[in-house]
């Protein structure tokens, strides 16, 4: 059924956000510290888990494609509904923060494969 | 007449939400193929679309919330909110498998690493140039420097202000975009022909679509391995920026 996935969804979900204020609480900051991480790394493993039981059916994984499908959407209402007028208010720190990322991220591309080229471990066979 | 449709609009504003973010996902999906012949993704642009809306909404009614202060649009405030969207993210490590993060290797986990935290740095010394000393602001714009997902979420998750997370994603989309189209351009200088350096490339840039968008242009061959090592990067980033690098940033600058 599909609210299985769903069920295996929000469960993975209520841990990740119960590690992530947990710790906030335990360092002492009032936040959640890394809840939503947490939560996709249960997920994976979780997932991992069940698939090679053969216990995640279609139709729970249905569930949760679903969600997974709706994330663009979501983000799409999420910005709709930010304080974009006051944003503005801070120039071009936002542009000027993705620009200046791109550029060092496009000048770390060729030592970091150089490196990576080095390194045994990635050999691709496909 | 209007008065039915109004009351059709806020009663039922989450389903009527999901009608009305359908069209514009439709509307930058056609923008994205028949302006941009599908160079700037369709996400990109729906999210630029978002974002407009947002600064309509809020000029409009002179509220917070963007287009959800609108009553009739108060449904998108339920779902952008921080449950859905927390909950839709997650959702999407469903397509990771540990087998493909073995294939990724080395290289894909270094290209990770210094992606996030080089993305980071940077966006949190724009942060600091323009002013924004306050560490959970500044560490919201960095790490919206590093995906327009990693941004809210970070900022959700330490209590940042809506303009602050608005910025976040604008950073974000900024450099989606920027690595959709500059990366055919640059892909020569880089040496971004093979396999090997696709990964490394997808986990540098980290933003999916702008990587899958700006592979495609250069190479649809490589489109698998970038978009593969750049599926793990938001995960991450989702991770360690409100976390460990939060937690570096508050002991440097003070909180």
């Amino acid at each position: 059924m599909a609210i299985y996935g769903v069920t295996i969804l929000s469960f993975c979900m209520f841990c990740g956000m119960y590690i992530g204020m947990g710790l906030g609480k335990v360092i002492g900051v009032k936040a959640n510290v890394g809840g939503v991480g947490f939560a996709m790394l249960i997920l994976v493993l979780l997932v991992d888990y069940l698939l090679k039981k053969g216990k995640l059916s279609d139709a729970a994984q249905k569930g949760i494609q679903f969600w997974s499908a709706m994330y663009i959407p979501i983000i799409v209402a999420m910005s709709a509904r930010q304080n974009v007028v006051a944003a503005l208010k801070g120039g071009p720190t936002a542009i000027v923060a993705g620009v200046v990322a791109v550029a060092a991220a496009f000048l770390l591309v060729p030592s970091i494969s150089k490196l990576a080229k080095k390194s045994d471990i990635t050999k691709i066979e496909q | 007449m209007e008065k039915i449709f109004l009351t059709i609009m806020t009663k039922y504003g989450l389903v009527m939400s999901f009608m009305v973010i359908g069209l514009v996902m439709y509307v930058a999906y056609q923008v994205s193929e028949k302006l941009t012949k599908g160079r700037i993704h369709g996400s990109a642009v729906a999210i630029l679309i978002g974002l407009a809306l947002a600064y309509f909404g809020g000029t409009y009614t002179g509220g917070k919330t963007g287009l959800a202060d609108i009553p009739m649009f108060a449904g998108i405030g339920i779902m952008g909110g921080g449950m859905l969207r927390d909950f839709a993210i997650i959702s999407t490590a469903f397509g990771a498998r540990i087998e493909e993060m073995k294939k990724a290797g080395l290289a894909g986990a270094i290209a990770l690493f210094a992606g996030i935290l080089s993305s980071f740095i940077v966006g949190y010394i724009i942060a600091l140039i323009f002013g924004y000393t306050d560490v959970v602001d500044a560490t919201t714009i960095a790490a919206g420097a590093v995906t327009f997902i990693v941004g809210p979420v970070t900022g959700a998750a330490l209590g940042a202000s809506s303009a602050v997370i608005a910025m976040s994603i604008a950073a974000g989309v900024t450099k989606s975009i920027l690595v959709m189209i500059l990366t055919p351009f640059v892909a020569k200088s880089i040496g971004l022909d093979n396999p090997q350096t696709a990964m490394v490339y997808g986990g540098l840039m980290g933003t999916t679509s702008g990587t899958a968008a700006g592979l495609a242009a250069t190479d649809p061959k490589l489109v698998p391995y970038g978009a593969m090592v750049a599926t793990f990067y938001t995960g991450f980033g989702c991770l360690v920026c409100p976390s460990i690098l939060y937690l570096i940033a508050r002991a440097i600058f003070g909180g």
